[in-house]
């Protein structure tokens, strides 16, 4: 008894802090979706409407949050695995006993992931620039014609997946490098004894012993990339024509520059629960691989 | 671990320190004699009305003045933070578009008794269309400080080289000169620039109707009238006849100087960039002109800045004086030197400074005719969509047709708590 009297005071602090921060919070965004607060009801509470799911039921007919769902979809469907694939390839790269230079490279990779999102999105809005773009550039070199890539519809996503990946693979680089460094090196020798080339080692050694990094990355550059929000607001305001809005962004608008609480607070918990089942799929998924 | 118990004991005596600091502080003799005003200024007013505030403080003994600068993309949301929180300055800057807004807060004070007894704000020696953006529901919310508005920067010789001396006053003329333009540039040239992340340009060509952006007070869109429908056409031509680029620009003086595009439709901080980007042999080139309307000179957008009160502040009278002092003709003459923004007083137009620009005759002459948009806290979310109905037009994703029909649904879904509070007031 007095043990457990323990445990509360030790985790009492703890559970104060996270009540009051974060389920207090969650549970009044959840009731405040389910009124139309806006500066109206800012001025005068008089005028603030509870409006049951209304919130909920007008966002699901908003043509533009479908579109920024779809924009979302587009962008983790394409981005994850891909800076999932450039993430691995690098950490093979700079785990193989045949790279020069570790420590330039590692820091070179990782690099983007720490500078200032905000300056290398100018420096990347330079770079693919229609006209002057060093990315047109190169295309043109290679007789493919110029690119509008932040002002065609069809390419704005595709660019902002580009700078995403580059910008954040660094970061999964080097928890995956973390992972390599854990499989035991006899493995691979017996492996090597028992005939098996690179591929195979690839495939029956690293693969499988990586399992456990690439459930934590596969899950954590999902949500992560679930939240996009920064690389539009900054490189194409969401433009052109809507092509790039998330649905984070899309709540911004609504929360921040409208001041329709209510409403942005209905988008959190669509957000959040679409976000919840992904995750659980994954984990089902990789129980069912375990298995 | 003996690392940490070091770093721990420097980090106790540290706390100590700062807490006796604090102590210590809060015992010193802090009388502040007199009043402290507290003004909110935006941008590069905040960083420049500061030395401003010598003057007043000489001429009102007993009062300080207080300013902090906030960063316009910030500003709208700290005002609206600092009013949900109750820690509202006594005076502030505010765009005159969101002057409805923040009267409907119930954050602003009226002015019209101060006005009415001043005789420093002389309200006949505004602009008119101006001092109209401060009155919502029939009261005076604020002091115009600065003006904006739209007009056309064109590029003389291109112009001259099309052949015409003048620059278009119609819409009709207008059309012509830049289709005489583009035949002269070719394919990879254009004639007009409207950058698709601002909804200004399509504002203030709807300004120019005879017909509201919004019926029946602000109730419903009005997106569907013959004069919008109009110059929604005259928009969405400007594209489909290929004049107006579609791709977004990095850097509009290199391009206006290379003559990419002749025409663009822009506000008074580019007088300043275009005599400061331009090269020196290229001066001569460029000019302002009142933007052409659908029959001769027309209106176009009623913007700037204006100094407003705050409801809940406890100086109102020295804050009311603080306005006047910016008011003043000397003071707003000193203003526009330190900014290059453009005074909302004619009186001002006759110093020399800014008679003698021949850059800024064409936004004297606009100033005369500008038009206040619609005055309800919705606007500038409506006025946005109707940007991004009006880029899926130039897209070719929809007729016009079909957009001002869209436009007036989406308006009238956005003023629907408006027309709910209205009836609820009418009830009463």
């Amino acid at each position: 008894m007095n043990s457990r009297r323990a445990a509360w005071c030790f985790a009492g602090p703890a559970l104060l802090v996270i009540g009051v921060f974060f389920f207090l919070p969650v549970l009044a965004a959840l009731v405040m979706s389910l009124t139309d607060f806006d500066i109206y009801a800012l001025a005068n509470l008089d005028n603030l409407r509870f409006v049951g799911l209304r919130n909920y039921a007008e966002l699901l007919q908003t043509p533009l949050f479908w579109q920024a769902l779809g924009n979302t979809l587009y962008f983790v469907v394409v981005g994850v695995p891909l800076s999932i694939a450039a993430s691995l390839g690098a950490a093979l790269l700079l785990n193989s006993r045949l790279t020069w230079f570790k420590g330039l490279f590692r820091t070179a990779f990782f690099a983007p992931v720490v500078t200032s999102l905000v300056a290398v999105a100018v420096i990347w809005r330079y770079l693919l620039h229609t006209r002057y773009g060093m990315i047109n550039h190169g295309l043109d070199q290679l007789g493919i014609s110029p690119v509008d890539w932040l002002n065609d519809p069809d390419w704005a996503m595709p660019a902002i997946i580009l700078f995403a990946v580059w910008k954040n693979f660094g970061y999964n680089m080097i928890i995956f490098l973390a992972g390599l460094q854990s499989i035991p090196d006899d493995l691979y020798e017996a492996a090597g004894l028992d005939g098996a080339g690179v591929w195979g080692q690839f495939r029956f050694i690293t693969w499988p012993m990586l399992g456990p990094t690439m459930l934590m990355v596969s899950i954590l550059s999902m949500s992560g990339y679930f939240q996009l929000f920064a690389e539009p607001y900054v490189m194409t305001q969401g433009g052109p024509v809507q092509s790039t809005v998330s649905v984070l962004y899309f709540m911004y608008e609504q929360g921040f520059k409208w001041w329709n609480l209510g409403a942005a607070s209905a988008v959190a918990f669509v957000l959040f629960a679409i976000m919840f089942c992904v995750t659980l799929l994954q984990l089902r998924f990789a129980k069912g691989a375990e298995a | 671990m003996r690392d940490g118990v070091s770093r721990l004991r420097r980090f106790t005596r540290t706390m100590l320190l700062l807490v006796a600091c604090g102590v210590l502080a809060s015992c010193a003799p802090r009388k502040e004699p007199g009043v402290v005003l507290k003004f909110w200024a935006m941008g590069r007013e905040g960083e420049v009305v500061t030395a401003l505030m010598p003057e007043f403080e000489r001429t009102h003994p007993g009062v300080r003045v207080e300013v902090q600068q906030l960063p316009w993309t910030a500003a709208h949301e700290k005002l609206l933070t600092a009013f949900a929180g109750d820690v509202m300055p006594d005076i502030f800057q505010l765009g005159n578009t969101w002057v409805p807004e923040f009267a409907a807060l119930g954050a602003l004070l009226p002015l019209d008794a101060q006005v009415a007894a001043s005789k420093l704000v002389t309200p006949s020696d505004y602009f008119p269309g101006i001092w109209d953006t401060n009155i919502v529901d029939g009261k005076l919310w604020g002091a115009p400080w600065y003006v904006d508005t739209r007009v056309l920067f064109y590029r003389r010789d291109m112009l001259a080289r099309a052949g015409y001396a003048k620059p278009p006053q119609t819409w009709a003329e207008w059309m012509k000169a830049m289709n005489a333009i583009k035949r002269r540039v070719g394919p990879d040239n254009y004639a007009i620039l409207l950058p698709s992340d601002e909804f200004e340009p399509l504002m203030a060509l709807g300004l120019q109707n005879d017909e509201p952006l919004l019926r029946d007070g602000g109730r419903y869109g009005n997106f569907r009238s013959a004069g919008f429908r109009r110059s929604l056409q005259l928009y969405a031509d400007m594209f489909a006849q290929k004049l107006a680029p579609m791709n977004r620009i990095t850097n509009v003086y290199h391009e206006f100087g290379m003559g990419y595009v002749s025409f663009y439709i822009s506000g008074p901080w580019n007088l300043g960039e275009f005599k400061r980007r331009l090269p020196a042999d290229q001066q001569q080139n460029w000019m302002t002109a009142i933007l052409p309307g659908p029959s001769g000179p027309a209106a176009s957008i009623a913007g700037g800045s204006s100094l407003v009160l705050s409801a809940s502040s406890k100086h109102p009278r020295e804050a009311w004086q603080l306005i006047e002092y910016l008011s003043r003709t000397d003071t707003a003459a000193r203003f526009h030197e330190l900014t290059g923004d453009l005074p909302p007083r004619r009186s001002n137009w006759n110093v020399p400074a800014l008679a003698n620009d021949m850059y800024a005759q064409a936004f004297r002459q606009q100033f005369e005719r500008v038009k206040p948009a619609p005055k309800v806290p919705e606007w500038e979310r409506i006025a946005t969509e109707m940007r991004l109905v009006a880029e899926r037009v130039t897209h070719g994703e929809l007729t016009v047709d079909e957009a001002v029909v869209q436009l007036d649904a989406k308006a009238d879904h956005i003023l629907e708590k408006r027309r709910w509070m209205l009836a609820r007031k009418e009830a009463r």
